[in-house]
């Protein structure tokens, strides 16, 4: 499955294979745009990996591969990264015996994500190094030195891609696979490894020890090299700019960065010398400009109109020229919408029926924010459904209070809903609360992974299940309500509306699964044997649980 | 530095515009040339807009192409034409979708191919290539089906190409 012929691979399939061939023994992560095929493809030619519930038990799982000496790779989306942020920070203090390299996917533009956080930043805030590929086969060879860097200085490392790097296709030579890691085994480490304060403090100065090493190697390592150009015109540039600025600017000199994180200042400061103007063209924040500049260095930077959306060739042309003028939008799409026969289209309807005021989550479902429902009134972060409900419900008068109604999908509800139903039994506001799981049995906005409710692996082998209606009742839920949702929306409805009038705290599980996932659900419950989840599927008569 | 050819193929979710342009890509590949395609994919099961750039030649760097610098443009729907239409330089050859019949094909879901076949008349692509990407890139079962699309568009494509 993995040839070691020159082929055609997106940036993440890349990744894959070098991790493959970097020996990793294990690859975590929890699905998002851009970064979800790393793992499915890694699965495809012969690694191991396994979807985690959310990106902080996928890096702490990789955190203890890489305490028993393997080599780990945890995949995530950009925000994924703000949920995995304790553990990043903390594993910095402790150190790896093995590797650990923690991919973050960012998206510029916003594709498919609720925010434009440039990720870059968390490489200096947790203090660790960070590799930017800027195509399909530095996507393999980055993966490959993340990994040498990780097990060589036993820090995590931060490769850091963005959508047009993992979402695209381009020619990958891969090399000799990497000298396997030592076999895995434990070596204890009592002070280095338990942050309490005593132990932390030393583990801070380590911390910034090897940084200090590692900014030397950042001088010398070739990921970060010149390209002799034009004296007129240097560039200082990172990730998939550099593509976009080699073409807009094929005369200049150019100094491409792949180990932004420490940075090699000398080497900077000699490049910047050598021209005789030096622009540095990146995607979002300024983060070279501004460290750049901090050291003391003169070189252009970017007005604020290029803090936002991708570059292209186009883009760092205007910015060459310093043509600052409104940039021409390009005629909108057509926007995305529910699928036809969708399960949500039922539950949205009566949402909007019933006026409700609607706390919303990540997923194919926040479409209910669009026409023909709009009915949905907030959507933030994975999760935050249940505890902005509950937040809402404290303060709102009654009469608007009891319209509140918490929505979230089976795989988010996994990923970070749990603790917002604890929440709401520790504290319930007075007039009640419901909670509405749109279980449609997969991860659906990503493309159909599977995680620990489908009772599936992430190859699709039977495993253990969590159902929610159970952890509803285990936490305390008065009402827990099963309704196999229907085409029509008049039975949701009348349970959704008892459900608001009773002023309980109530659980409700509406379930059908995806229209486009069906038949492969189907396939992987016959493959597995059992009729586990068809149980789900077909659910009490009545539509109710006591 | 010699350019790339340039190709934006676009469609909205679910008909096949990210499947097309990896046949082409396969194809340009298997042909000798670099190549890259990209693309925006995650919302685009829902049925909203796609485009896929690919560009090829001896030397490709942005995977994206330039706006105004596509030297062909395929468009799969019918309302994505002009929402399009930007990406096309002057000159540049436009491949709409009537021209095929879809009652013609052995399978309408082969729709995309069939334009492929549209515009391998005007690519420097080798038949035998088209075909060994389609093969690669589709399973067994739809290949008699694809090969039929493909050579329908082939023969559309003789006719001479609209130009924007």
């Amino acid at each position: 499955m993995s040839s070691m012929a020159r082929q055609l691979l997106s940036g993440d399939s890349a990744i894959a294979l070098g991790a493959l061939h970097g020996g990793v023994a294990l690859g975590t992560g929890y699905p998002g745009t851009p970064s979800t095929e790393i793992l499915e493809y890694l699965a495809h030619i012969g690694g191991r990996a396994q979807w985690s519930p959310n990106e902080k038990v996928a890096l702490e799982v990789g955190i203890g591969v890489a305490y028993g000496g393997a080599r780990a790779l945890v995949t995530m989306k950009h925000v994924g990264v703000n949920v995995a942020a304790d553990p990043l920070f903390s594993a910095a203090h402790t150190g790896v015996a093995g590797a650990l390299v923690v991919v973050s996917a960012d998206d510029p533009g916003m594709a498919s994500s609720q925010n434009e956080q440039d990720n870059r930043r968390y490489a200096v805030a947790a203090a660790i190094p960070m590799l930017e590929p800027a195509d399909s086969q530095e996507a393999y060879d980055f993966t490959l030195a993340a990994i040498e860097i990780s097990e060589r200085w036993k820090i995590p490392v931060l490769l850091r891609v963005t959508t047009r790097v993992c979402h695209t296709q381009a020619p990958v030579q891969p090399r000799a696979p990497a000298a396997p890691a030592p076999a895995p085994h434990f070596e204890r480490d009592l002070r280095g490894r338990n942050l309490i304060p005593a132990n932390a403090r030393p583990a801070h100065r380590r911390l910034r020890q090897k940084l200090a090493a590692m900014a030397e190697w950042s001088e010398t390592t070739p990921l970060n090299h010149v390209l002799e150009g034009s004296r007129e015109l240097g560039i200082i540039t990172s990730g998939v700019a550099y593509m976009h600025a080699r073409e807009a600017a094929p005369e200049a000199s150019f100094l491409k960065l792949g180990f932004t994180h420490p940075l090699p200042f000398n080497k900077i400061a000699k490049f910047v010398r050598s021209v005789d103007r030096c622009v540095v063209i990146e995607e979002g924040d300024p983060y070279l400009a501004d460290a750049i500049r901090a050291a003391g260095l003169s070189v252009e930077s970017k007005p604020e109109m290029f803090r936002f959306g991708e570059f292209n060739v186009e883009r760092v042309r205007r910015l060459l020229a310093r043509d600052f003028s409104p940039e021409p939008a390009r005629p909108p799409g057509k926007p995305p919408e529910l699928c036809e026969g969708c399960s949500h289209h039922v539950v949205f309807q009566a949402l909007k029926n019933l006026d409700c005021i609607v706390a919303g989550d990540i997923g194919c479902y926040a479409l209910g924010v669009l026409p023909p429902y709009s009915a949905m009134d907030c959507c933030v972060c994975m999760g935050s459904s249940i505890p902005i409900g509950l937040g809402l419900r404290h303060v709102l008068p009654p009469a608007e209070a009891k319209r509140v109604v918490s929505v979230i999908g089976d795989s988010t509800f996994v990923h970070s809903g749990m603790t917002g139903l604890a929440e709401m039994v520790y504290n319930p506001p007075s007039t009640g609360h419901v909670v509405v799981i749109l279980d449609n049995s997969t991860t659906a906005m990503t493309g159909h992974q599977e995680h620990p409710g489908t009772g599936r692996t992430l190859d699709h082998a039977a495993t253990g299940k969590v159902v929610y209606e159970d952890v509803g009742r285990a936490l305390g839920i008065e009402k827990v309500h099963v309704l196999p949702l229907g085409k029509d929306c008049a039975e949701f409805q009348q349970m959704l509306k008892e459900a608001l009038a009773s002023e309980k705290l109530v659980l409700i599980v509406a379930r059908r699964p995806c229209v486009l996932a069906a038949k492969n659900i189907r396939e992987y419950e016959k493959l597995a044997g059992g009729n586990a989840g068809c149980e789900r599927c077909a659910a009490a008569p009545e539509g109710l649980t006591p | 530095m010699k350019t790339p050819v340039n190709v934006v193929i676009a469609g909205l979710g679910g008909q096949g515009v990210i499947k097309a342009s990896d046949i082409l890509s396969e194809a340009a590949f298997r042909s000798g040339f670099e190549v890259k395609k990209s693309e925006i994919h995650g919302m685009s099961q829902r049925g909203g807009s796609v485009t896929s750039d690919v560009r090829f030649g001896p030397v490709v760097l942005s995977p994206m192409v330039p706006p105004g610098e596509a030297d062909f443009l395929v468009v799969l729907a019918p309302d994505q034409v002009e929402v399009n239409r930007g990406q096309l330089r002057a000159g540049g050859g436009l491949i709409t979708p009537d021209m095929i019949d879809p009652a013609a094909l052995a399978n309408r879901k082969s729709f995309n191919v069939a334009l492929l076949g549209v515009l391998s008349r005007r690519l420097e692509i080798p038949e035998a290539q088209w075909l060994a990407a389609i093969h690669a890139c589709l399973p067994e079962k739809l290949h008699p089906a694809n090969e039929q699309a493909f050579a329908t568009g082939r023969r559309a494509g003789e006719a001479r190409l609209k130009i924007s």
